[in-house]
């Protein structure tokens, strides 16, 4: 027995992947899957693992190490799968050198996430097997049965997590790792090359190869039936069976660790021993329609919802007819998440409000800038879209329009796909002004590094890619750096900007509140004798700041963090700085 | 042994990972099957965050469903509210007695609830502390999630020795002494 360890999903996804003797990490962040690279680091001594600009490129980095006879990982969340989908799908047919494994992680309940995709119907429509864990002994077990699944039948495999999965910690036992020697590369355009000609005959290999994949599901040890009482057969996999397993421990049921292909003969022998089927899947009815297609019959959506995540009360009152008699607390304030006391993006947000101009919004902390009181952001779709979107407004509307739109967009965002967008708009001889918010990490997801930060995800210092140097590099000529805390210069290069009728980029810069870099040794006070009780401070909503009884404010010290936005705004000198 | 089933309720910020850690790490000493499930992402910026700890002989689910939380820690009032009803009919609520404005109240579009400590006291046992003041007469205000833990530590049965061998492995180095401390204040409290 090795040693047993209390492993988060992602933490055991990580040892897995070190474990499996993989030689070559790349990803992007994007909760719920960015622990997964932060925890491989620590074996960066067996392993090569980096932080990529973008999923995309993650998943071609991960090929080209599978081709040159590695095993290979790429990790995303499902948003970022789509991103890397063009790969994706033609490396269902190229198939692998060494074994490459992707995971991808889905977020039901909307934890983090701009919709409710799932991961499995992608794979499906890509020919892409896919593994699913429900503990964090498994995520780490899984992961080297992926590996041996994409070397046997020459595929790039999935590995679906759930935030559930990915944020919950379960015991795991450590191995050691294996090491696998380099596989040789052996010259096969007809493998390696996806001209069309090569292509049609590969798609040939692909469905014989998951036709095979399919048979072999019904023996697969990470498919199993458990037989006990046969009134009720539940089908699951994933969380969702631990939810099976506290409600009716009783029951019998059919586990699937491979979800994509399914074991068409392994069902069919669980269902002619069961009364009843349930298919207990979170988010859409994908195996469920598979039986349903076979003639099988069972229960799923009709029970369970398609939206958000299941759990084990939901089982006991829509199968064991229980009344759940726990009633949450009505009305009471919601409590959404802010912007931090002492971010750059509020003093940013406030001078796009004062100036009352719309803005097209991105994939960040920032995005919390469409909520009250600063209400700036108006459209949020994905990574990338705030600079195209601005682009396609003014092709819409014209040059007068952009008068009153900017677009905002984080530094990570903007190396992740902004870059292509801004290209668009000099190409295609856009005006508009495009915001880079500039905090020097890429924040929501927990400061990771990226192309602009000089810092590598194993720690090595680099050239930092310059955003006004690149920006000049397009051939944009109006690219200025203003300090995101001067809402005078701010204002004033804004205003001038907004106006023109060109395209320019302003780059609000200033670190990220909670960096340690930008711990300030200063912090504001309230000066009450001075307050003349007219709120110009709180309006921009920092949480540091409270409204006295009588009308004057109180600066909460522990939370201030001296940035200083709130004494600028202050028209009677009551806030001042005082030494941390 | 039936599984137990703890709740941390806060504000994203407080530091609900780190005694979520701890009190995962105390399970796994004592040698228990046990799952944690935490909050991660958008919600650890000032928003309403939520961990589960369950553990006993053999743990399926991660997460605690409503009406069955032996324990519910609060770092704040309106949290407890918020997760009252996923306390079992006979669970303790232990919380730090603390008001942060969620930003309706700031905005003025809500009201912070009243009374919300004495409402929940009708059916359930309460236990609550002003652990800032605790923890920044110890010296440290960070610390005052610990003091919480070491109050909610009475409802559990492990030893004192073994709550403080878990901080010395779970806590930064330089910050052990303080939490040990800081644990003990809670402990003491009732």
């Amino acid at each position: 027995m090795g040693e047993k360890k209390l492993m988060l999903g992602n933490e055991a996804i990580a040892r897995g992947v070190y474990e499996a003797g993989v030689k070559v990490a790349s990803a992007y962040p994007g909760t719920p899957s960015t622990e997964i690279s932060e925890n491989l680091v620590q074996y960066k001594d067996s392993l090569y693992c980096e932080w990529a600009p973008n999923e995309k490129v993650a998943a071609e980095v991960a090929f080209g190490a599978s081709v040159a006879g590695v095993r290979s990982f790429a990790c995303m969340k499902m948003v970022g799968f789509n991103v890397a989908a063009d790969p994706v799908y033609s490396m269902a047919y190229t198939g692998v050198n060494g074994g490459m494994v992707i995971t991808v992680a889905d977020d039901p309940g909307l934890y983090s996430s701009q919709n409710e995709q799932d991961t499995r119907a992608v794979c499906r429509a890509a020919q892409v097997p896919v593994f699913e864990p429900s503990d964090s002994q498994e995520a780490k077990d899984f992961v080297k049965t992926a590996y041996e699944i994409s070397e046997k039948y020459d595929k790039p495999v999935v590995l679906r997590t759930t935030t559930r999965l990915a944020h919950s910690q379960g015991l795991v036992e450590l191995c050691d790792r294996t090491e696998n020697a380099d596989k040789p590369y052996e010259k096969n355009p007809a493998k390696w090359v996806m001209l069309p000609a090569n292509a049609i005959k590969r798609h040939v290999i692909v469905e014989d190869e998951m036709a095979a994949l399919a048979e072999a599901a019904n023996t697969l040890s990470v498919n199993k039936a458990e037989y006990n009482d046969t009134k009720i057969g539940f089908i699951t996999s994933g969380i969702p069976y631990t939810y099976v397993k506290e409600a009716m421990p009783e029951a019998s049921v059919l586990k699937l660790g491979l979800v994509y292909p399914l074991p068409k003969k392994l069902i069919e022998e669980f269902a002619s021993k069961v009364d009843r089927i349930i298919v207990f899947e979170e988010l859409m009815p994908l195996i469920e329609d598979q039986l349903k297609a076979w003639g099988i019959a069972c229960e799923g959506k009709e029970l369970f919802s398609r939206i958000g995540e299941y759990s084990a009360n939901m089982i006991k009152e829509k199968v064991l007819g229980q009344k759940i008699d726990a009633q949450a607390a009505k009305d009471i304030p919601n409590r959404p998440p802010i912007l931090c006391p002492g971010c750059p993006h509020r003093s940013t947000f406030w001078v796009i409000k004062k100036l009352k101009l719309h803005a097209a919004g991105d994939i960040g902390c920032y995005t919390l800038g469409a909520v009250p009181p600063l209400s700036v952001i108006e459209t949020t779709l994905c990574m990338g879209s705030s600079i195209s979107s601005l682009h396609g407004m003014g092709k819409a509307r014209g040059k007068e329009y952009l008068h009153d739109w900017v677009c905002v967009i984080g530094d990570s965002t903007f190396m992740h796909t902004g870059v292509n967008s801004l290209m668009n708009m000099v190409y295609n001889q856009s005006t508009g002004t495009v915001i880079i918010l500039d905090n020097r990490t890429t924040a929501m997801t927990g400061h990771q590094d990226n192309p602009a930060t000089g810092v590598t995800l194993m720690g090595d210092t680099v050239p930092a890619i310059e955003f006004e140097k690149f920006c000049r590099g397009l051939g944009i000529e109006n690219v200025f750096t203003v300090d995101a805390f001067d809402i005078k210069a701010l204002e004033e290069r804004l205003k001038t900007e907004a106006a023109a009728d060109h395209l320019s980029v302003i780059i609000a810069k200033a670190p990220c509140a909670l960096l340690k870099s930008a711990r300030s040794k200063k912090k504001c006070e309230a000066i009450p004798e001075k307050c003349k009780h007219c709120g110009a401070c709180t309006r921009p909503g920092c949480p540091a700041l409270t409204k006295n009884p009588d009308g004057t404010i109180s600066i909460d010290d522990t939370m201030c963090n001296g940035c200083g936005l709130c004494r600028q705004l202050c028209p009677f000198d009551a806030i001042r700085e005082v030494n941390a | 042994m039936k599984t137990k089933n703890i709740m941390i309720v806060g504000v994203g910020g407080q530091g609900t990972l780190i005694a979520s850690r701890i009190l995962g790490g105390i399970a796994l000493h004592a040698g228990y099957d046990v799952k944690l499930s935490e909050v991660h992402g958008m919600a650890q910026r000032g928003g309403s965050v939520v961990t589960f700890v369950r553990y006993g002989d053999k743990v399926a689910e991660p997460i605690v469903e409503p009406g069955c939380a032996d324990v519910l820690i609060a770092f704040e009032r309106l949290e407890a509210k918020r997760y009252a009803h996923f306390l079992a009919p006979d669970g303790v609520l232990i919380v730090n007695d603390q008001r942060i404005d969620p930003m309706p109240v700031i905005i003025g579009t809500a009201e912070y609830p009243e009374n919300i400590l004495e409402e929940i006291g009708k059916n359930h046992t309460v236990y609550k502390a002003d652990a800032m003041s605790i923890a920044k007469e110890l010296g440290n205000p960070r610390c005052f999630n610990v003091v919480i833990l070491g109050m909610a530590a009475r409802h559990m049965d492990y030893k004192v020795e073994d709550w403080h061998s878990v901080i010395e492995s779970t806590v930064k180095p330089s910050t052990v002494e303080i939490n040990k401390k800081a644990f003990d204040a809670g402990y003491n409290l009732h």
